[in-house]
């Protein structure tokens, strides 16, 4: 059936030639994301969980494990980071191309965790940037899909043409830092339980 | 073992929680002692269970090295102490040259709690970096979260190189510690790049 | 670095001093350049082979491993410092997440130590349970130990139905304690929690048709050319060296010493079971291999043998001092409020001393060794870590072995990071 004068139609889609592109492209990247696996401790375990049999994250496109950064465009953070890795994950980041995203997986990789004392790194954020953290001492991997799933929703939402948004690189400071001092040490500050170690008997 | 401790050096022994016997030696007869434990038959403690240090809340009370040594021939287990005061030199024999297996744990001991093993043939940092400046975390003067903020934490940590001990000489020069004059064990001992990261200025 | 002259075995006629020919031997003026020149390789931290962040450096001649130098720590997070600081029960939490791959049988581990420094005998009905969480840790540890090296090796199936069991078990875990892998299953004197309805039948379940899978990976495995061909006669310790480098678990049974502490030093009653300690006889890469997958056959048995005699009765110690009163008990009865307060507050104190307790982990003897100055924290919590003592060895048995068989003896060692470094 036919009306004389009407404009729209199911049939065809007005939209900017720029939002397309971005719809393309990011749809593309979101859902074959390549993941490297920087799996150090428990996560890593639960992290094989999650690509093995049962939950099997190739569901979502992420058929393809990167060991290299250099073939990779999400950097999964699985475990704790000592201060010792540091200067490696910093690294391993360095050499992924853009565009990359980071995955903080698990209370340790994210905070600290139970761990605030003289070897852990609070939060890898204050090493590298981060685009999702995921709760949990291991996350279940249910909790990681729901991760994976939240950097879905964030790469679709990107765009290609606005500077502001693309995050730069973001390259250490004179003094090898990637926030200022003031900023890593608030970040770093204990909360929780954490405020009353110090008592030692 | 029996109550009367033959064991050469030993000052006294006890008994742990646990119905162990604990046989204090004196530091400078441990190599002795050890040999004579696992060399002499009727002892035969051939196999080396771990080694560690304790330091007590009490500072006045000396650190102690553990060795807890076993017999698989006997299946007896026994406990070697030796007390190193605080305020004197931490230094003991290693007993590398014996067991194999102590080579690690003694360099974590060093790690930890900053007692050298004399003879040991690679006396380096195990877990820390071997630049790491702060001391040796496992002392009870050490606090917990480490000595310098976490931002000057973070900033020596991303300085390490982390392709450290990667250079065939560095390698064939750490293998001849013990021949190298002392400025240079002692720069290898720090690090590769002979640099310990300057510590913050006083807040 | 070593040098090696090369001589060649050539000559060149010519004429001596009266004319007769003579045949004077050449030598080489330099040296051959790639002789002499050893290889770096690095590998680690970060690299899927090393089972962590593990970092090796290994000194290449050709494809020959002349030195490896393992470099750790890239894991250290202060476990034993932050011992310290925390009451006996709060350090539970924290040995979880040392041997990750097998954190039941950590919680027991150091629950017997606390115990035994407290002199708290412990009830039979939690016994036996501890038992039955010793012996499914075991069997998760060794399974995660084939998937990943089946995958070092080349063999990717085997990854699969392994961690498979895996899950099977973590559902058991996970209806007990209600996690899947950070479990901080027992207390002081007792456990979090009696298994709840269901568990028995599931586990037994579990016990009948877990042989099936190990016999699968059996046939996959044991006799596969593949296999065979890169673990057979790599990596062999003698037994003399295997004791000298201080071993312990598979990889010192592999070697032919039959030292398994739970029966030549019992704890929880093990002497009890009925249960083979398995021997291997060439100490390589394939005895170990076997030597697990047979530990799991046994750690079957013993599990169906606990299931057999679980007794009735309660799971804690009858002390208030130790062990909290139940919610109900608190929020209505004075004295059982005052015993959670001070639990609470203040901790189970230890009387002065210390105690040792080895058990017999998946990875080898693990022991905790407590110091206590009579508070309720430790003044010294020591764990010695099986996997950190066996990868000592690692640079002794990769030498004069080709790189790729470098993995294989690695992966033999059964690491897991968060023990070594702790």
């Amino acid at each position: 059936m036919k009306r004389v004068g009407e404009v729209k139609s199911s049939n065809y889609l007005l939209t900017k030639f720029q939002d397309l592109v971005d719809w393309a492209v990011n749809s593309s990247r979101a859902n074959s994301l390549w993941p490297m696996p920087f799996g150090t401790a428990c996560c890593a375990i639960e992290f094989m969980a999650t690509a093995a049999s049962r939950f099997d994250f190739a569901r979502f496109g992420m058929e393809r494990q990167a060991f290299s950064p250099r073939q990779a465009d999400v950097l999964i953070c699985a475990g704790r980071l000592p201060f010792k890795l540091a200067p490696v994950i910093r690294r391993i980041y360095d050499q992924m191309p853009q565009p990359k995203w980071v995955i903080s997986m698990g209370a340790c990789a994210s905070t600290g965790g139970v761990f605030d004392n003289y070897a852990m790194v609070q939060g890898i954020d204050t090493i590298v940037p981060v685009d999702v953290y995921v709760p949990g001492c291991p996350p279940r991997p249910e909790g990681l899909l729901y991760g994976i799933l939240l950097l879905h929703k964030k790469i679709k939402g990107e765009s290609l043409f606005d500077a502001v948004k693309r995050r730069e690189e973001q390259p250490l400071d004179d003094k090898g830092l990637r926030l200022p001092p003031e900023t890593i040490d608030e970040i770093s500050e204990p909360f929780g339980n954490s405020v009353h170690q110090f008592r030692s008997s | 073992m029996t109550s009367s401790s033959p064991v050469p050096g030993a000052l006294r022994t006890e008994v742990a929680r646990d119905g162990e016997t604990i046989v204090f030696l004196a530091a400078d007869r441990l190599l002795e002692a050890m040999t004579w434990l696992k060399e002499t038959p009727g002892q035969e403690f051939d196999y080396l269970v771990d080694v560690t240090a304790v330091e007590f809340r009490d500072r006045e009370r000396p650190l102690e090295v553990v060795y807890f040594l076993r017999s698989l021939k006997r299946r007896a287990d026994i406990r070697i102490k030796v007390e190193l005061p605080a305020t004197a030199e931490l230094a003991v024999d290693s007993v590398w040259s014996l067991w194999r297996g102590a080579d690690w744990l003694e360099r974590e001991v060093f790690d930890m709690f900053g007692i050298t093993f004399r003879g040991h043939p690679d006396l380096r940092r195990i877990l820390m970096w071997e630049t790491y400046a702060e001391g040796y975390p496992l002392r009870k003067s050490f606090p917990l979260r480490g000595r310098f903020s976490r931002a000057e934490q973070v900033r020596q940590a991303l300085n390490v190189n982390p392709e450290a001990n990667y250079s065939l000489e560095e390698l064939s020069i750490a293998e001849a510690a013990g021949d190298l004059p002392d400025d240079m064990r002692e720069r290898l001992r720090r690090g590769e790049r002979g640099v310990i990261p300057e510590p913050p200025t006083a807040a | 670095m070593s040098k090696r002259t090369v001589e060649l075995e050539l000559a060149t006629p010519g004429v001596d001093a009266e004319g007769r020919p003579a045949r004077v031997p050449l030598t080489a003026t330099g040296e051959p350049k790639l002789a002499e020149e050893h290889m770096l390789v690095n590998i680690g931290p970060q690299h899927p082979a090393t089972h962590g962040v593990l970092r090796l450096v290994v000194e290449l001649d050709g494809e020959t491993v002349v030195r490896c130098i393992p470099h750790l720590g890239y894991l250290h997070s202060g476990f034993e410092k932050l011992g310290e600081y925390r009451h006996y029960n709060q350090i539970i939490p924290l040995t979880d997440r040392t041997d990750y791959l097998s954190p039941m049988s950590n919680n027991v581990g150091f629950a017997l130590a606390a115990e035994k420094l407290m002199g708290i005998e412990i009830t039979p009905r939690c016994t036996v349970l501890r038992v039955i969480a010793c012996e499914m840790s075991r069997i998760i540890s060794h399974m995660v130990w084939l998937g990943t090296t089946s995958i070092d090796l080349g063999a990717f199936t085997p990854f699969l139905w392994a961690f498979q069991e895996r899950e099977r078990i973590y559902d058991l875990q996970e209806m007990w304690t209600g996690a899947r892998l950070t479990t901080s299953l027992t207390r002081v004197g007792g456990l979090l929690a009696d298994i709840p309805d269901g568990f028995v039948d599931k586990l037994r379940h579990f016990t009948e048709t877990f042989p099936k899978t190990l016999g699968e990976i059996d046939r996959v495995l044991t006799r596969n050319a593949v296999w065979a061909g890169r673990t057979q006669g790599v990596g062999a310790l003698t037994a003399a060296e295997a004791i000298n480098y201080s071993l312990s678990g598979p990889m010192l049974r592999a070697s032919g010493v039959a030292y398994d502490v739970r029966k030549d030093k019992p704890y929880l009653g093990y002497e009890t079971y009925d249960f083979d300690v398995i021997v291997g006889e060439h100490g390589d890469v394939f005895d170990r291999y076997l030597v697990r997958l047979e530990e799991c056959h046994q750690s079957n048995r013993i599990l169906q043998q606990a299931l057999d005699r679980l007794p009735d009765g309660p799971i804690n110690v009858d002390d208030p001092r130790v062990i909290l009163p139940s919610k109900t008990r608190a929020m209505s009865d004075m004295e059982a409020m005052i015993f959670h307060f001070k639990q609470v507050m203040e901790g189970v104190k230890a009387p002065v001393g210390e105690a040792y307790v080895g058990i017999e982990n998946p990875k080898g003897e693990l022991g905790t060794y407590l110091v206590s100055d009579g508070t309720a924290k430790p003044v010294r919590w020591r764990i010695r870590p099986p996997s950190f003592i066996n990868l000592s060895a690692l640079p002794r048995m990769a030498e004069g072995h080709l790189l790729s068989d470098l993995i294989a003896i690695n992966a033999s060692v059964d690491i897991v990071m968060g023990e070594v470094d702790r």
